[in-house]
């Protein structure tokens, strides 16, 4: 079933002023429930916008913009419920962090859903838990942490609502390979645990590929496709002209399939490229 | 949404007034402003009157501008006008009501008083218009490059000055931001009652205020790195230079100021 809906969704910044700009075109999606997803495009793309539409904080231009088979803009008043439904973790979210301890930050979006303390307090524990987070680093000011360590105080505020769908941008901006990896197979446990729908934007096409099972390309504005992820990256050359790639191995395995080695599609994970190498070089077929 | 709040009132159009060196603008104001308040009769306004309609066309802004900037301060001017009307008592007593009383110089002294600030509004607004904010400092520092002599820290003043106008955008930016990021966790702004609205601030200003401290110590370690010493021997970018027309303006500007103290004697 589809959470999240557009219909003809069309964005213009500073309407009706010289500086007027389309960031988001006609763009028509359906969105399944329980699913990881990645957002590509190239910068200025128009990924940005986009998410900030999905949960009521930009107001379509024209289209429309539906959760749950609802229009979201039907009713105003049922905005806050929309964003409590749509988590939004914007760019480095550690700047927007403001209370004493991290536990209380964490509480501020579930306070505002009107949770009982009990409540606030399991799900503090909990979310913290799915991050890593030690316990006593709860009490600790956000301010007195560690970059990694604040980024996750801020992304875990948004978690902790339990939304339906958590849109992430980019949130291994500035972190380094390991500190990366770990962030994204915690959101990826997060994502299975609570069966929601993640959506991920993101500039690592490497990234995308180990972590999502679809992808949603934007490109001038426009949708360009929303398909499973290997069936993207079967797009190489398309791809590459909307100044995207495909993840490094998948242009060493297609390079290695060109030299005639009878190596399988769709390998754009490290791991399957691997795995697929390494049952050739058994069969036997390659000398080395 | 705060986006949309334009920055000071420059109005970047191509014109006369606008090429005007700014330290001349400054002190054309400089002498409009006296000579408006050294007038005390009629005719001296009508001169005001003449020279604010000439800057105004000089300058090409649209009177719907002149009309912007006044428009806030229309509670002032009714409030001045009103305390004129009832508190000045000489001449004729044209109306009266218990305690109240309306006399023909109060009428008078209220005309007048409206008509002076008026040209004042609309005539000094002129320099904000014709004249961005950053050249505005520069002729501010070049202005009161005297003071220096005794030690006064004139560059240092400019330089903090440019450096808050350069920020305004940003912090406005990152304001924005951060009021999106706090929306999404479900913070509502703009309902409720004056103290929950006062305290549904603090999730945006305590960022800020974290963050501009540290924009603030980011561009002191820049400024260092390039070995910032303060305005000794500091070379600008924008050379003010005074041309033939700024002369030409100073002297339009002070036969009118002639002109009304001449009028002043002539008419007491």
């Amino acid at each position: 079933m589809a959470i999240l809906k557009t219909e003809g969704l069309t964005y213009t910044y500073s309407a009706g002023t010289p500086f007027e700009k389309t960031a988001v075109d006609h763009v028509d999606l359906c969105i399944e429930e329980n699913k990881m997803i990645g957002v590509i495009g190239h910068t200025g793309s128009g990924k940005s916008t986009l998410m900030q539409h999905f949960n009521g904080l930009l107001k379509p231009t024209s289209g429309k913009m539906l959760l749950e088979g609802e229009d979201i803009w039907k009713d105003k008043s049922k905005l806050r419920e929309v964003r409590f439904k749509v988590g939004l973790v914007f760019q480095y979210p550690e700047y927007q962090l403001f209370e004493e301890t991290v536990a209380k930050d964490i509480a501020f979006g579930p306070r505002n859903m009107g949770l009982s303390e009990e409540e606030i307090r399991t799900r503090i524990l909990e979310t913290a838990d799915m991050l890593g987070m030690d316990r006593e680093l709860l009490e600790r000011s956000p301010f007195a942490l560690s970059g990694g360590q604040k980024r996750r105080a801020a992304i875990a505020g948004v978690m902790a609502m339990r939304p339906k769908v958590l849109i992430l941008d980019e949130p291994c901006a500035g972190l380094d390979p390991k500190g990366r990896n770990l962030m994204l197979s915690q959101i990826r446990d997060y994502q299975k645990k609570t069966k929601s729908t993640v959506l991920l934007v993101s500039h690592s096409m490497e990234d995308v590929a180990e972590f999502t099972e679809k992808l949603l390309v934007m490109s001038k504005a426009k949708l360009f496709c929303y398909e499973d992820t290997y069936k993207v990256f079967r797009k190489a050359e398309e791809l590459k002209q909307l100044g995207l790639r495909v993840p490094q191995i998948a242009s060493v395995m297609q390079s290695l399939r060109k030299k005639g080695y009878a190596l399988p599609e769709d390998l754009y994970t490290v791991e399957a490229a691997r795995n697929a190498v390494l049952a050739l070089l058994r069969k036997g077929a390659v000398q080395c | 949404m705060l986006k949309d709040i334009t920055l000071g009132q420059y109005f970047p159009i191509d014109s006369v007034l606008h090429r005007c060196d700014p330290r001349f603008k400054i002190i054309y104001t400089l002498i409009f402003i006296i000579m408006l308040f050294s007038g005390t009769h009629y005719w001296t306004l009508v001169i005001g009157a003449v020279f604010v309609i000439m800057a105004q066309l000089l300058s090409k802004v649209p009177l719907k501008m002149s009309w912007k900037s006044m428009k806030p301060l229309l509670p002032v001017l009714v409030f001045t006008a009103v305390l004129n009307l009832v508190f000045i008592d000489s001449g004729d007593i044209l109306w009266e009501w218990r305690f109240l009383k309306i006399t023909q110089g109060g009428v008078n002294t209220s005309i007048f008083m409206i008509c002076r600030i008026i040209l004042l509004i609309v005539g000094s607004s002129l320099l904000t218009y014709t004249t961005s904010p950053i050249l505005l400092t520069d002729a501010i520092e070049s202005l009161m490059s005297p003071l220096k002599k005794i030690n006064f820290p004139v560059h240092e003043m400019a330089m903090m000055m440019s450096i808050a106008l350069r920020f305004i955008p940003t912090l406005l930016e990152e304001t924005d931001k951060i009021m999106s990021a706090q929306k999404a966790r479900g913070a509502t702004l703009d309902s409720g009652k004056m103290m929950e609205r006062v305290k549904a601030m603090i999730p945006i200003l305590i960022p800020l205020f974290v963050s501009a401290f540290r924009r603030a110590e980011e561009l002191a370690t820049a400024m260092e790195c390039r070995c910032y010493r303060g305005g000794e021997g500091r070379t600008r970018l924008r050379q003010l230079k005074a041309s033939g027309r700024d002369y030409i303006g100073l002297v339009i500007c002070l036969l009118f100021f002639a002109l009304t103290v001449t009028l002043n004697i002539i008419l007491s």
